[in-house]
């Protein structure tokens, strides 16, 4: 019975797989549902608080698009991580860095060469895999010295980079500048443009040759029926659309992830994290292994720079600032760092709850009720004299959307103190291509054995 | 017991290991000395001395640990001296440690399977491609076969499936010692293998040690307890001040006056 | 980890002595490049001079800023990315008591305790200067150590305190859920917007040093504060019981708690000593730089890190030493650079010298 693997490469293909084979994939199918729950906890918050802020059905639907946007963008970004610190034990806090570099450099290699800060104007696919070339690269760049760094000076050190990479950009110095006659330019401050990845990206899916007159395509036609029966705005249509590849994004690399984790590989990979000596001296190379695992979690989050904070056709170096990396830290935190399902529900109920929540409920409250709007929280503290908390009270709600800042903050520190396994708890996945849980010594699972019947009972 | 008879010649030609004038200082301080001694193939021999001789220092440099700053560390005829950890590895150089390094997030099984050398799902592009994969679900059976096996000789099956950490102190050295012997080695080096293990784990340890030993392994071991020295060693070497101070049959050194002046003036 | 740390092998010593050779050479060309610029007159003295002034005032805040993140990092074994928000805190606390003393009488208290949040008064209403309100000035400084030590006690208090043995890691990640914490606390009580808190300068002219005949008032007496400041912590740490408490118990923390060190009223007077430092500094950066926003400490938390890191965690004079290279570099940088890349060579700077030497240039304790 212990035949069958997870994560099995061949069959893993449609849904009907799982279900068929529901006995031998446990580990898959509980993933999948307490992902699953996860989500409908998230989506069922939504469309609660959408009825309470009187949305129509189409603004509830594109809400939950945005939430799930930004969760898959973090699931994508914390799954990375999960791989550097949850695995490997490399705390990187420069993770946001990486995400530039992946997002400028596809920039720079799609931008139009006459628009106002040029680029080559090659075709995206090229943009996406230079971006990702450019992050790994950078990340063995940061690696060679970091890696032999003590786990708090690699992290100091992780963020400085990180914050180079940002300033760099940000740089006037690089506005404009020519590379081998090459005219290029990042914009500075101003940021760059360059065309638009989500609209490119959809369009291409939903119409033949990506041309909105044309027709639909063979995906596009389940997507614009559906749309066309919920009587959703083509916009919204578009952005499910986009949405659904990130999650399919996320699928992938989760199971890249996971495969890389139940493999020999990931034993060395937990073993560094355990004790790197001890996995010297049994014979690993620990350090050509941290490098390869370091890029590849640095790739992956070039990706994420890319299909998240470059989606829009633009960018600018304030999308890469140090607190998107915490985002992600937090993400991960709640899952509970060293599960793959862990850093996917992390990164639903921090979207959902935390990120995305707070500035929801501001909107149903100003919608609901009238609240007073003090400019200061003096006149708040002052009112409360006369025994009046609502100006108070209306000042807290108009902070709402700095006040969840506080909220990540304590939610982080009561983790730290409390779960600091997470709310999944620890998950102990053992690091092998078959489920070792299962494995019995050879004395004991012979079934065909006179006293098979007793042992049974 | 005794190595009377054997010519130099032939002894050399026995040595699996030899060490010469291995030097390391730290900082001012000068922790190994000169030492050179040779241990001889398919032998148990034990490394002593007071505190602070040396002994550890002696191991780390062996194992590529520490860089010695002279010296030369001569394995099974070949220059290893300054080679990384792995490297003495793959050679069939393998150490445990004084203070027991499991690896405690990892259950007994994964501690396990983490020895093997040269696995096919060690290298990333294989644990990635759907079709390769299947090589190393394949690879990963045949090699737990020999981890159920192990582990069995060891008497520590029932705790495949506990996390290291909560295995008792003797229980981590009969688990390091057996993830040792997973990585094929030629020469076994054991820091204090019967630090903090109760008497009948001690038994059993030591009885694996010389089954391991007539079938050929060799073995040096660092340890405090007089006892297990005497008893099980055919060579001892003492070391005092960062140098070799004698060298001999268990009878010789009990016998030899200025390993116990060593001992008595360094710890009372 | 002291195995990893103390492994050291041969082609890679050599590797990282090449290294800092070549980084010794590299700092060493800039030298003679600077030089030689001065020389043939396209760097003029007083740019020179205004450059490494300036390095020293930034230098000292920062140092005092990275002297308190490094004694609680030798004493609490953990990176405390709040740090930069205690600095905001000072800052915050001491110049609304600043204001709150200046504007008796002046204006509504309203708008002093929320340090102009309202936009209902101005520096230049409240004259505040060193001239102008200096008793207001010496009482906010007061307030600003007081403040951030009482913030500091606190939050080690409710979290730190609770993760006394809880590892490095888990406390730095604490550390950053208390600095979005504080960070946002002030945010909700003062508003988002950065305010002008301080007139300009007062100058005197003088004939004491020769590069310069006018004395920014502001500047001098940060620096004279900073200095007298770091002078007292050496005397403390090294004549008096305290002092060799604290070192022994950064040295090996188990050991000092056998000794009967009492080890969390050593921790007590670090966050004092440490907050106390800090919140100062937060409170002197506004006194340079005029300008008071919810993220200068955060924004200067990085650059405290390298100065801690440059010295050495755990070394208190390598804080200091560390403080002022990092306050030079992303000064005299400009000679080379445009302004919006100094902090990349102060960074870049603290990441080559990690390379060849792993453990800052004054080594420190190991806090792993």
């Amino acid at each position: 019975m212990t035949r069958d693997t997870p994560f099995e490469p061949d069959g893993g293909d449609g849904p009907g797989a799982f279900l068929l084979n529901a006995d031998a994939r446990p580990r898959w199918l509980d993933d999948v549902v307490i992902i699953g729950k996860a989500t409908l906890v998230v989506y069922g918050l939504f469309i609660g608080l959408g009825l309470a802020a009187g949305l129509d059905f189409n603004g509830i639907v594109s809400t939950l698009q945005q939430v799930t946007l930004l969760a898959t963008s973090f699931a994508l970004v914390a799954l990375a991580l999960n791989l550097h610190w949850g695995y490997t034990g490399l705390f990187n806090i420069g993770i946001a860095g990486f995400m530039a570099v992946g997002a400028y450099t596809m920039a720079l290699v799609t931008a139009a060469p006459d628009a106002t800060f040029p680029g080559l104007g090659l075709p995206l696919w090229i943009g996406v895999l230079a971006g990702l070339a450019a992050a790994a690269l950078v990340g063995f760049v940061v690696a060679l010295p970091a890696l032999r760094l003590r786990a708090d000076y690699f992290a100091i050190v992780t963020l400085a980079f990180a914050e180079v990479i940002r300033l760099v950009y940000n740089s006037s110095a690089l506005q404009e500048f020519d590379l081998l006659g090459v005219e290029l330019g990042t914009g500075g401050g101003q940021g760059m443009s360059f065309p638009n990845l989500r609209n490119t990206v959809s369009r291409r899916l939903m119409y033949v040759d990506g041309d909105p007159t044309a027709g639909p395509s063979l995906v596009g036609r389940p997507f614009l029926a559906i749309g066309d029966a919920l009587e959703l705005s083509p916009s919204v249509v578009e952005g499910w659309v986009y949405t659904a590849v990130l999650v399919v994004l996320v699928a992938f690399v989760f199971v890249v992830i996971t495969w890389i984790g139940n493999s020999p590989f990931g034993r060395v990979l937990k073993a560094i994290r355990e004790d790197e000596l001890a996995a010297r001296s049994l014979g690993k190379n620990t350090d050509r292994v941290k490098i390869k695992v370091f890029m590849l979690g640095c790739a992956f989050m070039g990706l994420a720079g890319m299909v998240w904070q470059g989606r829009r056709g633009y960018v600018d170096p304030n999308l890469f600032l140090p607190i998107i990396t915490f985002y992600i830290f937090i993400a991960l935190i709640i899952g509970g760092s060293g599960s793959n399902t862990g850093s996917v529900v992390g990164a639903l109920l921090f979207a959902g709850l935390l990120f995305e929540g707070p500035p929801f409920v501001q909107r149903i409250v100003d919608a609901t009720f009238d609240l007073p709007r003090p400019p200061t929280v003096y006149d708040g503290v002052i009112a409360l004299g006369d025994l009046d908390p609502m100006p108070l009270l209306g000042y807290a709600v108009g902070e709402l959307p700095n006040l969840r800042f506080v909220l990540f903050g304590v939610v982080l520190i009561a983790l730290m103190i409390y779960r600091p396994d997470g709310i999944l708890g620890h998950r102990n996945e053992p690091a092998s291509p078959l489920d070792l849980t299962k494995e019995r010594p050879p004395r004991e699972r012979d079934p065909a054995s006179p006293e098979g019947g007793e042992s049974d009972e | 017991m005794s190595e009377a008879g054997v010519s130099e010649q032939e002894r050399a030609e026995a040595d699996m290991l030899r060490v010469s004038n291995l030097e390391k200082r730290f900082g001012g301080i000068v922790a190994v000395d000169g030492a050179s001694f040779e241990i001889e193939r398919g032998t148990i021999t034990g490394l002593i001395g007071p505190n602070g001789a040396g002994k550890s220092t002696v191991f780390n440099l062996i194992t590529g640990v520490y860089n010695p700053d002279a010296g030369r560390v001569i394995f099974e005829g070949e220059d290893v001296t300054g080679l990384r950890p792995y490297q003495l590895v793959d050679r069939g150089l393998v150490r445990t440690f004084q203070i027991s390094r499991e690896l405690s997030g990892m259950t007994v099984l994964e501690n396990m399977l983490l020895a093997f050398d040269d696995q096919l799902g060690e290298s990333l592009w294989r644990t990635v491609v759907p079709g390769v994969r299947r090589s190393i679900v394949e690879q990963e059976r045949a090699l737990l076969e020999r981890v159920w096996e192990t582990l069995e000789l060891f008497e520590i099956d029932h705790l495949a499936h506990e996390d290291a950490a909560n295995l008792s102190g003797g229980q981590r050295k009969l688990l390091e010692l057996s993830r040792a012997l997973l990585t094929d080695p030629e020469m076994l080096l054991l820091d204090e293998p019967m630090a903090g293990v109760n008497p009948t784990l001690e038994k059993k340890l030591l009885e694996r040690i010389h089954e391991l030993r007539s079938q050929g392994y060799t073995f040096l071991l660092v340890e405090h307890d007089m006892d297990v020295i005497m008893n099980n060693c055919e060579t001892v070497i003492v070391m005092h001040q960062g140098r070799v101070l004698s060298r001999g049959s268990p009878e010789e050194i009990q016998a030899d006056e200025r390993v116990i002046e060593a001992y008595l003036g360094g710890e009372i | 980890m002291a195995f990893a740390d103390g492994r050291s092998h041969l082609s890679k010593v050599t590797l990282e002595q090449w290294f800092g050779v070549l980084l010794l050479a590299g700092l060493g060309v800039l030298v003679v490049d600077l030089v030689r610029r001065v020389v043939i007159g396209d760097l003029r003295f007083g740019t020179l001079s205004l450059f490494l002034w300036r390095g020293l005032v930034d230098g000292l805040i920062i140092a005092l800023a990275a002297v308190g993140l490094s004694m609680t990092y030798a004493i609490l074994k953990f990176a405390n990315f709040s740090q930069g928000d205690l600095v905001t805190t000072g800052a915050f606390t001491g110049w609304t008591a600043a204001y709150v003393v200046g504007g008796i009488g002046v204006a509504e208290f309203g708008s002093t305790i929320l340090l102009n949040a309202d936009r209902g008064t101005s520096a230049r209403e409240l004259d505040m200067h060193l001239f102008g309100a200096p008793l207001a000035i010496i009482i906010g400084l007061i307030v600003a150590a007081v403040a951030t030590i009482l913030v500091a006690l606190a939050i080690d208090r409710v979290v730190y305190r609770r993760m006394r043995n809880a590892g490095g890691i888990p406390l730095l990640i604490a550390s950053i859920g208390v600095a979005l914490a504080l960070r946002y606390v002030i945010v909700f009580f003062y508003g988002e917007q950065t305010r002008g808190v301080t007139r300009s300068s007062p100058t005197v002219d003088h004939e004491l040093f020769f590069w310069t005949d006018s004395l920014n008032v502001h500047q001098s007496s940060l620096v004279v504060i900073g200095v007298a400041l770091m002078i007292a912590l050496h005397l403390l740490l090294q004549y008096t019981k305290l002092g060799k408490a604290m070192r022994a118990m950064a040295d090996n923390r188990d050991l000092a708690l056998i000794t009967g060190i009492p080890t969390e009223r050593v921790i007590l007077m670090t966050w004092i000593i440490g907050a106390g430092l800090t919140g100062v500094a937060g409170y002197l950066i506004v006194l340079e730089t005029e300008t008071l926003s919810f993220n200068t400490g955060w924004f200067l938390l990085l650059l405290i890190f390298s100065a801690v890191i440059l010295g050495g965690i755990g070394s208190i004079y390598g804080a200091i030493a560390g403080g002022l290279i990092i306050g030079l570099a992303t000064n005299v940088s400009l000679v080379w650079i445009p302004g919006d890349l100094t902090e990349v060579a102060a960074f870049t700077l603290m990441i080559m010298i990690l390379i060849f030497r792993p453990s800052g240039i004054f080594g420190g304790v190991e806090t792993a």
